[in-house]
């Protein structure tokens, strides 16, 4: 058993499985707060593109991918405080807004992207996070490649979870941020600003998404490349659903489709007869599964969805 | 009870939102003239003059007969893609997958062509047609089943199909339709028989665009002056209601998703018989997403889809000479058409903000 575990095809196979559901991990476990305050948030796609992209451009400006990762974060505020001014101040329908901003940020990267690096032949690239090995924990079999031979995005990724956790069941504004997600009006008779919490909400959401999308261009790749999500801020919301909107829940839900996901690339090399692109489906229709199954079982937040109006009755 | 769940109780609610903004095209004017602006903010920053982009823009939309038959040609698909997104609306379902149901309709329509070349056009372009619905239908169908049966959210569903589609029609394409040659990921040329003659001549323009306006007024007929029509919108705007006035809110739902595919299926027929005379991997450079601001902006009413549909096609048009002749990368339009409705849902903050300036 150990022998096999230390193959490196399965370790390779492991430390892929982490990478490719780091971003969804990251985008889900921000959905978690935005959802938990009665919030939807469409936009998580479009706030990682953002994050994504910034994050790109500020590492390959300054050669420093810390300081891409901070921007990328921003970006990704900036992106939750929008949606939060729509969703949150005008009570816009939160579907209509936040696919409305996922088409102007694809819009928005891409034309952006032409103006600061041309359209040359030359894909810019930037040196990508190495891998921070923690030598006395990488060799542990099994959760030695998964957990602790990786880049340094993923351990701050991982601390998030507890920490989400924590501050969504021990701390008075995780009880806060549940009870404008149950009820609002009850909430905000017990003086808690309705408004305020779902902001903040949204702006953490926004920076978590960021954070994801950054880890995309500056961590798994190196690249910009426009629509580089492809759909990943889609299925983070079907993890939510899968993990019940729970950080461990969402954290174990991450890891099976990342899991998924780098097997589809490792079978896409595989000669076994299906075509590339039926690999290439696979982490969607597992999503769509993912749904059939657990859809209907999840329990949402009572005023999920419901703009809030404090001076207006329900 | 699964169709009263979230996203239906948030298009109705979205519904109710934009029943002001149906009283006249102020609003939707002044959103499009905002994000102009905008754009020519973005064209200064770009390190362009925003008055020759635009005038290169106007010119490439509307400064010949060409350019005026190439804005209608446009104008096609965005109208289809439009109302697909319209009808869904109306009946409480947000599809914003029709970008892969207009992949698959433009696939099958090619299979038929393919496999009946001999066929007289009057028989082989109403068979093209049909499988193109009934694809687009099978395909949106398929997440309004999802959404009836295990309450999956047809946000996440119709997104995640359309790329089930694209990789679908890549394999075909690569594959089993790949064309005799074997170059490049498209099918053989169709025979003359799938083809639209065309309108005015020697432009690209084809009589596609006349069943375009009869399927604009044909919709706004079923909308507004049928029983399914007013059950549908019923529905929408209040699931419940029309569940207690004994509606079959189920049935008429999956109706929605029916004719909204139908519709996305008929986008990509016509690119496919009128423009493109075979199947391709890059049959739509979007028209499935900007059908849904196109939606938005005709405030999902099919004759206000139609005009909004038209302005984007001159919009997407002009962008192409726009790049040509100012330098201007052309996805700015991609922005512009996104600000439109983001400007157009922010309409309420003009009045809150004066509210809370009184107030203090």
């Amino acid at each position: 058993m150990t022998s096999f575990l230390s193959d490196p095809v399965v370790q390779g196979y492991l430390e892929a499985s982490m990478r490719l559901a780091m971003p969804i991990m990251l985008a889900a476990l921000g959905g978690i707060l935005a959802e938990r305050a009665g919030v939807l948030n469409i936009a998580l796609d479009g706030t990682m593109l953002a994050g994504s992209f910034v994050g790109f451009v500020i590492t390959y400006l300054t050669g420093n991918l810390w300081l891409g990762v901070i921007a990328g974060m921003l970006a990704g505020a900036l992106v939750g405080a929008v949606l939060a001014l729509y969703a949150v101040l005008i009570g816009s329908n939160q579907v209509v807004v936040g696919v409305a901003i996922n088409l102007l940020i694809v819009g928005a990267t891409s034309f952006l992207y032409r103006t600061i690096f041309g359209v040359g032949t030359a894909q810019p690239r930037v040196t990508s996070f190495a891998p921070l090995e923690l030598t006395a924990l990488s060799d542990i079999p099994l959760i030695g490649p998964l957990l602790f031979h990786q880049a340094p995005i993923v351990y701050l990724g991982l601390a998030l979870v507890p920490i989400v956790w924590i501050a969504m069941t021990r701390t008075s504004f995780g009880w806060q941020v549940a009870a404008v997600g149950e009820h609002p009006e009850a909430a905000e008779t017990l003086g808690i600003s309705v408004m305020r919490t779902r902001f903040i909400c949204l702006l953490i959401s926004g920076l978590l998404a960021g954070l994801g999308g950054a880890f995309l261009s500056l961590s798994a790749t190196g690249i910009f490349i426009d629509n580089m999500t492809a759909g990943r801020g889609y299925i983070a919301l079907a993890i939510l659903v899968l993990g019940r909107r729970h950080p461990l829940g969402v954290f174990v839900a991450a890891i099976l489709f990342g899991a998924a996901d780098a097997l589809q690339l490792r079978g896409q090399n595989l000669d076994i007869g299906l075509p590339y692109q039926a690999f290439l489906m696979f982490p969607y229709i597992l999503t769509i599964l993912v749904l059939i199954l657990f859809a209907g079982k999840a329990r949402n937040p009572a005023a999920l969805g419901i703009p809030f109006h404090r001076d207006r009755p329900k | 009870m699964t169709v009263l769940d979230t996203t239906t109780k948030n298009t109705a609610a979205a519904y109710s939102a934009f029943r002001p903004l149906l009283q006249g095209i102020l609003p939707s004017t002044a959103a499009f003239l905002l994000a102009l602006a905008a754009g020519a903010i973005l064209i200064v920053f770009w390190g362009g003059n925003p008055v020759t982009a635009y005038a290169a823009l106007a010119d490439g939309a509307f400064g010949s007969w060409n350019s005026i038959a190439e804005t209608l040609l446009r104008s096609i698909p965005l109208t289809f893609t439009g109302l697909a997104v319209a009808i869904a609306f109306r009946g409480g379902a947000f599809n914003v997958g029709a970008e892969g149901q207009l992949y698959i309709g433009g696939t099958a329509a090619a299979v038929v062509a393919l496999w009946l070349p001999a066929l007289p056009s009057y028989l082989l372009l109403p068979l093209m047609i049909a499988a193109a619905m009934g694809a687009g239908a099978l395909w949106a169908g398929l997440a309004g089943m999802l959404k009836l049966r295990f309450g999956a959210s047809e946000l996440i569903t119709t997104i995640m199909l359309t790329y089930v589609a694209i990789y679908l029609v890549s394999y075909l394409l690569r594959g089993p339709l790949q064309e005799a040659a074997g170059y490049l990921p498209q099918t053989d040329r169709l025979p003359s028989g799938a083809r639209f003659a065309s309108l005015i001549t020697s432009t690209r323009l084809h009589m596609g665009f006349l069943v375009t306006l009869a399927t604009v007024a044909l919709t706004q007929f079923l909308l507004w002056r049928t029983v399914w029509g007013y059950r549908l919108r019923v529905t929408g705007i209040n699931a419940r209601a029309a569940m207690a006035a004994g509606m079959a809110v189920g049935g008429l739902s999956m109706s929605a998703f029916l004719t909204s595919g139908a519709l996305a299926g008929l986008a990509g027929v016509m690119e496919v018989v009128g423009v493109q005379h075979r199947m391709i991997e890059n049959l739509s450079p979007g028209f499935g997403y900007t059908g849904i601001i196109v939606a938005l902006l005709g405030q999902t009413s099919p004759f206000g889809v139609l005009i909004a549909a038209l302005l984007f096609a001159g919009l997407q048009v002009g962008a192409t000479t726009m790049e040509a002749a100012a330098g201007v990368p052309a996805t700015l339009t991609v922005i512009i058409q996104a600000l439109v409705v983001l400007f157009l849902i922010g309409r309420p903050a003009i009045g809150q903000i004066a509210r809370a300036l009184r107030r203090s």
